[in-house]
């Protein structure tokens, strides 16, 4: 296994060094990097030239120039891990960091949120094959993979944002529109959950008169100028997370387990009131996530103590529990200060941002930029889980698929497990080998794919320093995006070979 | 994009539940008819593929014949009154004057733009340019990717190393960075430079996926009997080997040519693809997006154009995919299968299955089908060597 690793990152590290080489000689060529001066009409003209050709090594040819770029990087030239200058003279080393934070905020959550839904379409449409929702997740796959990001995101921008803005100076939902979408919602949940005759028509009513019941709600009490969730909805909500997690994890029939998930709701319900108007207000960044951790410990030590004779599965259970029970309450808070947000004077009641990563100069607390944080977050996710919806829903749908005709798993039909044991142990398990390793390289891939997105929706970004860089023929800036992202890509290639071969015993790396 | 071949079933796997009746339906509709043949039934019975091989000539005819086409000097004129470069006066303040009820196309059905170019021209030149590109692009890379993963999965040893190792440089860097660098320099020489320096980008996957074909290919019986009579490297690469391997590739260069229509808008809209005064449906919409609260049609026309040429595209693939899928088999309903049993017992042969009933599992394919439909995923292959393959590698995310 090390002599694998070492033999590859090796490797690894040549092809970065000959894709370096191929980019900086692309880039330095692609046009002429004192166009700018040479048609300008400044005095002192020659100088100017002569100093940017100074600043840049100009008078070096790009394929010599390439070593002093590499001397810099590797730090023979005595400045360190140095990317060199841009044209302005600015430190690229500087604007990496800046711009490299902002993008992986970026591509983290929106791939996250991407991956997370992908694979839970593709499942639930492998599990429902050829169904009415199989067909239409389907052709909406086609669909999505066949737009142009751009295109999506103009679109996104004028119904998702501006429509939406719009909506909230008047947030009522119109009467006539209410009956529509319950029964849209009943035909999806009818097409999902696998019933025949006359159950099929008692999901569908359920699920038209639930979607009715909850919007009217929401219309009767402002709901959009003043979200919330409440506590009846946390109690509605908390109960149901227990019961599904256990459902899913290890079966209602497992007492045990159903009673741990079930405490830790009650736990979550009891803390609700003194989190919700007393703790959060002292909390940061860190302390939040610190309390999550503290959260999902605590969750799991209650399983561990009420799990008996089998304490793994259910401390696991308690503590997915928790966390889904934490999430929720935490989202009931930063609703709590939505209008606050909203009507703010950086807001000015048009809260959906279509522009950048942040709304500069807003003051608040944690959940106030929390909520800043989503509202720019929300289009461009939205975009790139479009365009990625594709992949992931195919891709765990065929997976999952291939693994559910296998032998094994008539095998466990046949000795009588029950179908969650059989989907959740032994299909999906296997189901996820194939899945870990596209994910990996798709998270290679993400920076360097995430360039048009950026351009869209106006982050400041990597996407953006590539792009200036290029437009001044600059090599340095381009490198230093292209570094990033090649060898992120370079990098997960490596780990997506050791997942695979960690996860599937009958490959055997050498 | 996922390039990772999807996993599906392995040969002389059975799909659960499938009767001995259900075998001998399916097998009945391939009994006597050669690969192509069966290639062909299949392709025509995917209701999609047919439907988007229909959509997509009318596009291809409607493009060509309305303008007329320009390829530098060389210029043929259309049969719609304007052209895409010549502004004219501004009727009815630049709205479309499309219309379903009543019927009437009217002189400017798209609409014009703020200085009066007439935008049904400009969008059909546009897909002129797109298509253009995109067959450009397929078969470059289709040829460049088969040539080099032949070489390389047939020859194995240094030269496999050699060669793949080169791919893994070119995989490396992200397909849009490395088309907007060469675009920039390259992009003002027109839409078909491009197209070529796109195909010089795009071959990568191919390659994988061809290499790993041939691979498993050469070590199959029938390559050691040509070898045995004699054949020489050529005549086994091209007459025994690449027909066995020509499902994968052309399945592939479908989606490559898919992505290579939203790469090359992609970069059109970036500033590095098609440059002004020639225009494609990319530039269109990049010019127009901030009008798109007062002048939409702007911006609606070219977006629908990209997406219907990709979509069809899309379908035709895996409309291919499916015809060449030789484990792919259809599901017959209960009635046929009812049908079947009962014929037997009279002592007749099984009947074939009826076509028709789209959303019965009539017209259900078992396989993996459509699945991986993406950018070279390929549902050729399955996961069971004894450590990664190279070409298990998927290329990097198309962009977005």
């Amino acid at each position: 296994m090390a002599t694998f690793v070492v033999r590859r990152l090796i490797a690894s590290i040549f092809i970065l060094l000959a894709a370096t080489y191929l980019m900086y000689i692309l880039t330095a060529l692609s046009g002429d990097p004192l166009e700018d001066l040479r048609t300008s009409t400044a005095p002192n003209k020659q100088q100017l030239i002569e100093a940017r050709t100074q600043l840049l090594h100009l008078d070096v040819p790009p394929y010599l120039r390439y070593f002093i770029w590499l001397g810099d990087l590797v730090g023979i030239t005595g400045k360190g891990f140095w990317l060199g200058v841009t044209v302005q003279n600015q430190p690229v080393t500087v604007l990496l960091s800046q711009a490299a934070g902002s993008t992986l905020q970026l591509v983290v959550v929106a791939n996250l949120t991407a991956i997370v839904l992908g694979l839970v379409i593709g499942i639930t449409t492998a599990l429902r094959q050829y169904s009415g929702y199989d067909y239409g997740v389907t052709f909406l796959s086609f669909l999505f993979f066949s737009l142009p990001i751009f295109w999506v995101a103009v679109l996104l921008k004028q119904y998702i944002a501006i429509g939406f803005n719009d909506f909230l100076d008047s947030p009522q939902i119109p009467i006539w529109i209410i009956p529509i979408l319950a029964v849209i919602s009943g035909l999806i949940w009818m097409s999902i959950i696998p019933r025949k005759g006359i159950q099929r028509v008692i999901t569908f009513a359920v699920a038209a008169v639930a979607t009715a019941g909850i919007l009217f709600y929401m219309d009767a009490s402002d709901w959009f100028s003043t979200p919330h969730i409440g506590i009846v909805g946390i109690v509605v909500t908390t109960l149901g997370i227990a019961f599904g997690v256990t459902a899913i994890s290890t079966g209602l029939k497992k007492r045990r387990a159903l009673y741990a998930s079930l405490a830790v709701a009650a736990l979550g319900i009891g803390l609700y009131y003194p989190f919700m108007y007393g703790l959060s207000y002292m909390l940061d960044l860190w302390t939040w996530i610190g309390l999550g951790v503290v959260t999902v410990g605590v969750s799991f030590a209650i399983g561990w103590f009420m799990g008996g004779n089998d304490r793994k599965p259910v401390a696991r259970t308690a503590a997915i529990t928790g966390f889904l029970v934490g999430a929720i309450i935490s989202v009931d808070r930063f609703m709590l200060v939505w209008s606050q947000y909203a009507n703010s004077g950086r807001i000015k009641g048009r809260p959906i941002a279509t522009i950048g990563s942040a709304t500069p100069g807003l003051e608040g607390s944690l959940w106030v930029h929390g909520v800043d944080f989503f509202t720019h977050l929300l289009l461009p996710t939205i975009a790139l889980i479009l365009i990625s919806f594709a992949t992931y829903t195919r891709y765990s749908r065929a997976s999952l698929l291939e693994v559910m005709n296998q032998d094994y798993i008539r095998t466990a039909r046949a000795k009588g497990l029950t179908e969650r044991t059989v989907v959740v142990r032994h299909a999906f398990r296997n189901a996820l080998i194939p899945i870990a390793t596209i994910v990996a390289f798709d998270i290679g891939g993400i920076i360097g794919g995430a360039v048009i997105t950026e351009r869209v929706f106006g982050w400041t970004g990597m996407g953006q320093l590539f792009q200036n860089g290029l437009d001044h023929v600059d090599p340095n800036p381009v490198m230093a995006f292209f570094l990033v992202t090649g060898g992120l890509a370079i990098f997960f290639n490596l780990i997506a070979d050791l997942v695979y071969a960690g996860l599937d015993p009958r490959i055997r790396v050498s | 994009m996922s390039n990772l071949p999807l996993p599906v079933e392995q040969p002389g796997h059975r799909e659960l539940g499938v009767t001995d009746a259900e075998n001998s339906i399916a097998n009945i509709e391939v009994a006597g008819l050669s690969q192509g043949q069966i290639v062909r039934k299949r392709f025509f019975r995917h209701k999609g593929a047919l439907f988007a091989m229909i959509a997509l000539t009318f596009i291809v005819v409607l493009a060509f014949s309305s303008v007329g086409f320009q390829f530098g000097s060389w210029k043929t004129g259309g049969w719609w009154q304007y052209t895409w470069n010549v502004a004219v006066d501004i009727e009815n303040g630049g709205r479309p004057t499309l219309s379903l009820f009543p019927f009437a196309v009217g002189n400017h059905p798209f609409g014009q733009d703020e200085v009066g170019r007439d935008i049904f021209a400009v969008v059909m030149r546009g897909t002129q340019q797109s298509l253009m590109i995109m067959v450009i692009v397929g078969a470059i890379a289709t040829m460049i990717g088969t040539v080099v993963g032949a070489i390389s999965g047939y020859y194995r040893g240094w030269t496999d190393s050699v060669l793949m190792r080169f791919t893994d440089i070119i995989i490396t860097i992200p397909v849009i960075v490395i088309g907007a660098v060469l675009g920039r320099r390259f992009g003002i020489a027109g839409a078909p430079v491009l197209a070529v320096i796109l195909g010089l980008v795009l071959w990568t996957g191919m390659a994988r996926l061809v290499r790993g074909e041939f691979l498993s290919l050469r070590e199959r019986e029938f390559v050691d009997a040509a070898r045995v009579a004699g054949a020489r490297d050529r005549r086994i690469i091209f007459r025994h080997i690449l027909p066995n391997a020509i499902g994968v590739i052309i399945v592939n260069a479908t989606l490559l040519m898919a992505a290579a229509i939203l790469i090359e808008t992609g970069l059109s809209f970036l500033g590095y693809g098609v440059k002004a005064p020639d225009t494609s449906l990319g530039k269109i919409i990049s010019e127009n997006q901030v009008a798109f609260a007062t002048r939409p049609w702007l911006f609606w026309w070219p977006g629908v154009f990209i997406i219907s040429i990709a979509l069809c595209i899309n379908f035709i693939g895996d409309g291919l995919r499916d015809a060449f899928d030789p484990r792919q088999r259809r599901m017959p309903t209960d009635r046929n299968l009812a049908k079947a049993r009962r014929a037997n017992a009279g002592g007749k042969p099984p009947t074939v299955p009826a076509d028709g009933g789209d959303l019965d599992r009539a017209s259900v394919e078992v396989s993996a089908r459509g699945a991986g439909f993406q950018g070279g995923g390929t549902g050729a292959r399955g996961f069971y060597s004894d450590k990664p393959r190279d070409e298990d590698r998927p290329a990097p995310k198309r962009d977005s």
